[in-house]
């Protein structure tokens, strides 16, 4: 069963990212190595602009299934920018026990 | 080095407003437990404290609670059936069960009622704060249903923020608010209803957390990995300076510049940044709403070009804070301790259109969220120190006024507070 658009049925095997909360994006992030995060970054981030692209023919308040799927996905990639993109590690430097709860989110 | 931006005549900031002095600042206000019980009486028992937005209870029935731990109680904020919003203490009087909660008696909580009914004998009370039930009420001896309603509490509204005041005596919120209540209405907060809310239990006096996000003097060394190499060692070395401060005691607000909406140059961001046209400072275009174009006067004060963003602290634990691309933040510090407190912000943004926009505000979120742990994390550190006593007074430079401001309200509230106790 695809869950994602055909369009982007090769980043079906990243579809672990596919998570409908911040805390869930949050716990994964965390538990990920660089290695799975950057595997996931180099398949994910060439598509971005042809996924804002393509779901752009939807309303985005009332995605069908499998686009609301790749939408969820791209929030995983947003979210995994910053251990590749800047950090080269999961969690944020010198946070230590800090923390911040996503409480209220919009939904998708 | 002249500066970058005019400062007042007085050559400084802080000396245009000489009574706060240009001294070091005694810091025992954020370690003392003896102070902090007299900063519960002498601000959060007194002064208006922001609890929320009309927006999260828009419709009748609509609630939610607020755990004041810095007055050891617990607000019920609903909407009545005559489209009122009302607060009450969140006791049942029978015997002074907590009216509202679920699971956990100390969390926080929302929902949609018809009136509200106490878990432990059914007692019920209308939304307009009636007691309209009284099980086995026979059993009584002359209860008065009409003197056992729900205590109330203040509740005023400005621009669709919902304020509440312990102080049945307290000036209106409007006088509260002062010139800033004024210069920064019409701005279209009712149009940014995507939100998203954080929350944080953070190990540090409530103070110092304002006092992190009150300049960003520090902006460029704590977060320099954040920005790119090259334009990180360029911050550092120009170092940090506000376009325009002003202070209308107990309130106070900074200006700055900022904000890479979008960048002069793409190689200054990262590539998510790129191709979201986003980053801490927001979406880089603005939403197409009207209200926009031209902003109340308050907000960039200086009218200044490169103005990117202003923050207004709200004496005691509210801070508003402006984008330049078209949205608006809140910050609220709930002290739970001389040492703790409870930290929230929230993100509003005109609702995402398309999915490009809502990834844009998701990354706007989450690179909030990055800066705010290295934030909150530093304050623990800044705690412990503060709490070894071996130094109590730090130098304050220039742009670090709002910080002068805020301790020397705090400190103007409580003496008032203890010479008016004194003289009764």
């Amino acid at each position: 069963m695809a869950l994602l658009p055909s369009e982007f049925s090769e980043l079906e095997r990243f579809s672990g990212w596919i998570l409908e909360t911040e805390r869930e994006r949050y716990a994964k992030r965390l538990a990920s190595s660089m290695e799975e995060m950057q595997e996931f970054y180099d398949a994910a981030f060439p598509r971005l602009d042809a996924a804002n692209k393509y779901l752009e023919q939807f309303p985005v308040r009332d995605l069908p299934e499998l686009e609301r799927n790749l939408l969820l996905l791209m929030m995983s990639l947003v979210l995994v920018s910053f251990p590749v993109e800047v950090w080269q590690q999961p969690r944020v430097p010198d946070s230590g026990a800090a923390y911040l709860d996503l409480v209220v989110e919009p939904k998708v | 080095m002249p500066p970058h931006f005019p400062k007042p005549a007085e050559g400084s900031w802080t000396e245009h407003w000489p009574e706060l002095g240009t001294g070091p600042v005694d810091y025992s206000d954020s370690t003392d437990p003896e102070y902090y019980k007299l900063e519960q009486e002498a601000i959060f028992a007194r002064t208006w404290l922001h609890v929320g937005r009309v927006e999260q209870i828009p419709r009748k029935g609509n609630y939610f609670t607020k755990e004041l731990a810095a007055r050891n109680t617990s607000l019920v904020i609903v909407r009545g059936a005559d489209n009122e919003i009302r607060a009450f203490h969140n006791i049942c009087r029978h015997r002074g069960n907590k009216l509202v909660w679920n699971d956990f008696p100390g969390e926080e909580t929302k929902g949609t009622c018809r009136q509200f009914t106490c878990k432990y004998h059914a007692w019920r009370y209308s939304l307009e704060g009636d007691l309209t039930f009284v099980q086995q009420e026979h059993e009584f001896f002359g209860v008065d249903k009409s003197k056992y309603g729900l205590k109330s509490v203040r509740c005023e509204i400005w621009e669709g923020f919902i304020f509440v005041n312990l102080d049945p005596s307290a000036p209106p919120l409007a006088d509260y608010l002062g010139e800033y209540g004024k210069t920064l209405a019409g701005y279209p907060f009712g149009e940014m209803t995507e939100v998203f809310t954080y929350k944080a239990e953070i190990n540090a006096n409530w103070k110092l957390f304002i006092d992190a996000f009150a300049e960003f003097y520090h902006a460029p060394i704590l977060h320099a990995k954040q920005a790119v190499k090259g334009e990180s060692d360029k911050l550092v070395k120009v170092g940090y300076e506000a376009l325009h401060y002003d202070l209308k005691y107990p309130h106070a607000m900074i200006s700055s510049w900022g904000g890479m909406s979008p960048p002069k140059d793409l190689n200054m961001v990262k590539p998510i940044e790129r191709v979201l046209r986003a980053g801490l400072f927001g979406p880089w275009e603005r939403p197409a709403i009207s209200g926009l174009d031209e902003l109340p006067p308050g907000i960039n004060p200086s009218r200044h070009p490169k103005w990117g963003i202003d923050s207004f602290h709200f004496f005691p634990n509210f801070m508003l804070l402006f984008w330049a691309p078209g949205w608006y933040l809140t910050y609220d510090y709930w002290p739970t301790g001389p040492h703790s407190h409870i930290f929230e912000t929230s993100l509003y943004f005109v609702p995402a259109k398309t999915a490009a926009e809502r990834l844009a505000h998701e990354l706007a979120a989450v690179t909030f969220k990055e800066y705010g742990l290295q934030d909150a994390n530093t304050l623990e550190a800044t705690q412990r120190m503060l709490n070894s006593h071996v130094v109590s007074e730090f130098p304050l430079c220039d742009q670090e006024l709002l910080l002068r401001a805020l301790h020397n309200a705090s400190r103007t509230y409580v003496k008032e507070y203890a010479d008016g106790t004194a003289a009764e």
